[in-house]
């Protein structure tokens, strides 16, 4: 598992690490807030970081062997991540509407890559709580935990990913 | 995930139904298998792609006898102006990618790392079926995009931005299944290097320390590393080619081309070195590693400094990651910057002579068995001496700059990439083939095939390397063009024919491979007397390898080791080299 994120971690140092050199080298870059919606991605912000809190919560439990409490945290994180999910696609829905798209700007083309690739990286990790959710209903096994532990991980450096990005994006 | 589970399995398991025991298996050895095979197949491929390249250098627009009425209609058989980058561009991108890669790192990798290192199988078995069938998805999009209007992609298979980024120059869709295509192969690619790390770092058996190691296991582990630091790298850099193509950004397109404001084509040429030149040592360092073990088995002797070769690649890992800038002198790059790559490039030399001098140790005063592998290793050797030689002069700046962009660099880096990469595959198929397959190649062919393959790959590469000193551009099509190069034009004929004698001796090769399969002498369970994991189980090894892990008591090159045995090696499993200890 750190051997995946590792590589994760680099698929991302990539994408960040270009964004840098392209805003270094361009000439009119818009100042933070100017486009971006800040407030709304900053509540997105406060959504994912509790979503990491439930799924920290959901560990704690399951290593406990409290299979009850963990399923209510996992439930949680995926409905955390899920809202995470709607904010992004009405964000999506308003920029686009107010005519900033991925082609109508080099920032736009660098928001809209950054943050779509979160989105599916976000998507995914949805996906792993629910299969979570559904496997430790059936049985709370040492198995079952440690991938609670390795997902849990994941959606950690997901939360990062995002934090990072808000910061390059909206803050500075 | 579940980690371990999976890979000690029951070893009563029976193998399943045919379709799920051949095409659907989790078995590595059966994966394997499947990756040798898809390789082979790319390699014929892109090996016979090079004779078209090679007759259009050698007979500018003359129609191909015999098969250029079927490819080039149109033309009446002559190779066409648009088909030549084509035909260049997916020759690179199909060797590396999907050729070499996945013989050396798919099969190589697959096939030999659970059984040396004791375990029943990967650590995510079907993580690993997943990785081969990507790698078949990823292979009929690359057949696929041969056969769209526009043809296949030809912008070279460095992919520069912006003629990659911007559909104006390069409208095809032809191109974007290319990048697809490479992108469906880098995912393959890491899913495969995620379970070499985990299987070598969790899985050995008991007494298997990390200095007990097969140098073949270690050069693929260091490999596996490169690999997934480097190719997400590569995988961002083509999903932003993707989108400057399709969804009008402009991260690599600037200036006219550019609709609105412009992002930075040299970024491209960042991103794609920075995991470009790691490449090539994801691809050697395994060879690398059975070179070692080749020549200690045959020369009957331990490898000369094993850990020096160790941490010799450790260092190769660490400084391929610096020195990606020396591909770029030309592109416009602050002197001083480049002075910083071309030190840290010529820097890699050092370990790369440690190697060569523990090489030549091992050899010497060995017992040698002349062996079809170890002619391969051998041949390996001399190979990569001469191109590791030609890269030191490509590492200064000065002397990049004269030669840049010419078959200078063509012929270093077929030396390096293609002789020695080949090589490789060849050694290790040679090596393995009796227990992969539980048969026997031909020896006597094999010879023939070793001296062909070297005599006319030497020929082709320093002649290449000869017209490139003499200015001769890469990537044109015909040199008849350019009165300078036309004194020269007869060393192209005379390429031409002898890459039609280099394709033509890999018939043997070929021959003698699917002929063994079914016609060769039965192989024994140890047929080159080798001392690591491997070689103690059965050609073919049992469905799931070893009915008992093994206990390991040694390194796995201890031969010349008289008195503890009645021959001059001892089997790493073998409990009468529990006396050696450490060593
Ligand atoms: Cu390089």
């Amino acid at each position: 598992m750190w051997v995946f994120i590792v590589s994760e971690i680099m698929f991302f140092t990539g994408l960040i690490g270009s964004y840098i050199v392209l805003r270094l080298g361009s000439a009119g870059w818009p100042r933070p807030g100017e486009v971006l919606n800040t407030a709304l991605l900053g509540i997105n912000t406060v959504v994912l970081i509790t979503s990491s809190l439930t799924m920290a919560l959901a560990l704690n439990a399951a290593e406990a062997d409290r299979p009850r409490a963990s399923g209510k945290f996992l439930l949680a994180t995926a409905l955390l991540g899920c809202t995470f999910l709607a904010i992004k696609i009405y964000d999506y829905a308003h920029m686009v509407h107010q005519g900033f798209t991925i082609s109508s700007s080099l920032f736009g083309s660098c928001y809209y890559l950054l943050t779509g690739f979160h989105a599916l990286h976000v998507l995914s990790g949805v996906i792993v709580v629910l299969y979570l959710l559904a496997a430790s209903r059936v049985a709370l096994s040492s198995t079952v935990v440690g991938r609670i532990e390795y997902s849990g991980l994941y959606w950690h450096f997901i939360d990062v990913v995002w934090v990072i990005l808000f910061a390059i994006l909206c803050l500075v | 995930m579940g980690l371990g589970l999976e890979g000690k399995m029951n070893p009563t398991d029976t193998p399943p139904s045919f379709l799920r025991r051949r095409l659907f298996s989790t078995n590595h050895k059966v994966i394997a298998v499947l990756y040798l095979l898809t390789g082979i197949f790319w390699l014929a491929f892109g090996g016979l792609m090079t004779l078209l390249i090679r007759w259009q250098l050698a007979y500018p627009w003359q129609p191909i006898p015999l098969i250029g009425r079927f490819l080039f209609p149109e033309s009446g058989g002559a190779v066409t102006p648009e088909a030549y980058p084509m035909l260049f561009t997916m020759h690179g991108g199909i060797m590396v990618f999907f050729a070499i890669t996945p013989i050396l790192l798919g099969a190589l990798g697959n096939y030999t790392i659970p059984l040396e290192v004791g375990a029943r199988d990967m650590a995510f078995p079907r993580l690993n079926m997943l990785s081969y069938w990507f790698l078949v998805v990823g292979s009929l999009i690359l057949l696929v995009s041969f056969f769209v209007p526009g043809g296949a992609a030809g912008f070279g298979w460095t992919i520069y931005a912006p003629l990659s980024s911007s559909t104006e120059v390069t409208p095809g869709w032809g191109q974007d299944l290319f990048i697809l295509g490479l992108a469906l192969d880098a995912v393959s690619i890491l899913m495969g290097g995620i379970n070499y790390i985990t299987t070598i770092l969790k899985l050995r058996a008991p007494g298997l320390s990390l200095r007990r190691l097969p140098l073949t296991q270690w050069g693929l582990f260091f490999s596996a590393v490169l690999n997934t630091l480097w190719l997400p790298i590569v995988a961002a850099a083509l999903f932003m080619v993707l989108c400057d193509r399709r969804l009008g950004t402009a991260f690599f397109v600037a200036g006219p081309l550019a609709p609105r404001a412009g992002g930075q084509v040299l970024l491209f040429q960042h991103l794609f070195w920075g995991f470009g030149h790691p490449e090539v040592y994801i691809l050697i360092l395994p060879v690398w590693g059975l070179v070692g073990d080749l020549l200690s088995v045959f020369s009957r002797k331990p490898a000369f400094g094993y850990k020096a070769t160790v941490l010799s690649m450790l260092t190769i890992t660490i400084l391929s990651g610096v020195v990606w800038g020396h591909h770029m002198f030309t592109s416009g790059m602050n002197p001083l910057v480049g002075k910083a790559f071309m030190f840290l490039t010529i820097a890699v030399s050092v370990p790369t002579a440690i190697f060569f001098f523990n090489w030549l140790a091992t050899l010497w005063r060995g017992s040698i068995r002349l062996t079809v592998p170890l002619l391969f290793a051998l041949g390996i050797v001399y190979v990569f001496a001469v191109g590791g030689l030609t890269g030191l002069f490509l590492a200064l700046q000065t002397f990049d700059v004269y030669v840049h962009d010419t078959y200078f660099v063509v012929g270093h880096f077929h030396y390096t990439l293609a002789a020695s990469v080949l090589f490789g595959a060849f050694a290790f198929i040679y090596t393995w083939f009796p227990k992969i397959f539980g048969r026997q190649m031909d020896e006597q062919m094999g010879r023939l095939h070793f001296w062909l393959s070297f005599v006319l790959l030497n020929m082709v590469f320093s002649v290449m390397m000869f017209v490139g000193l003499h200015g001769h551009m890469r990537r044109i099509a015909d040199a008849t063009a350019y009165e300078f190069l036309k004194p020269i034009q007869p060393l192209n004929v005379f390429l031409g024919w002898a890459v039609l004698g280099l394709v033509a001796s890999q018939i043997l090769f070929f021959y003698n491979f699917f002929h063994s399969l079914k016609g060769g002498k039965p192989a024994p369970a140890n047929p080159w007397e080798a001392g690591s994991l491997a070689w103690t189980v059965s050609s073919p090894p049992p469905w799931h390898n070893y009915e008992v892990i093994p206990q390991v008591w040694c390194g796995p090159h201890e031969y010349g080791a008289p008195g503890l045995t009645d021959r001059d090696w001892i089997s790493q499993a073998d409990p009468r080299a529990k006396t050696l200890g450490e060593s």
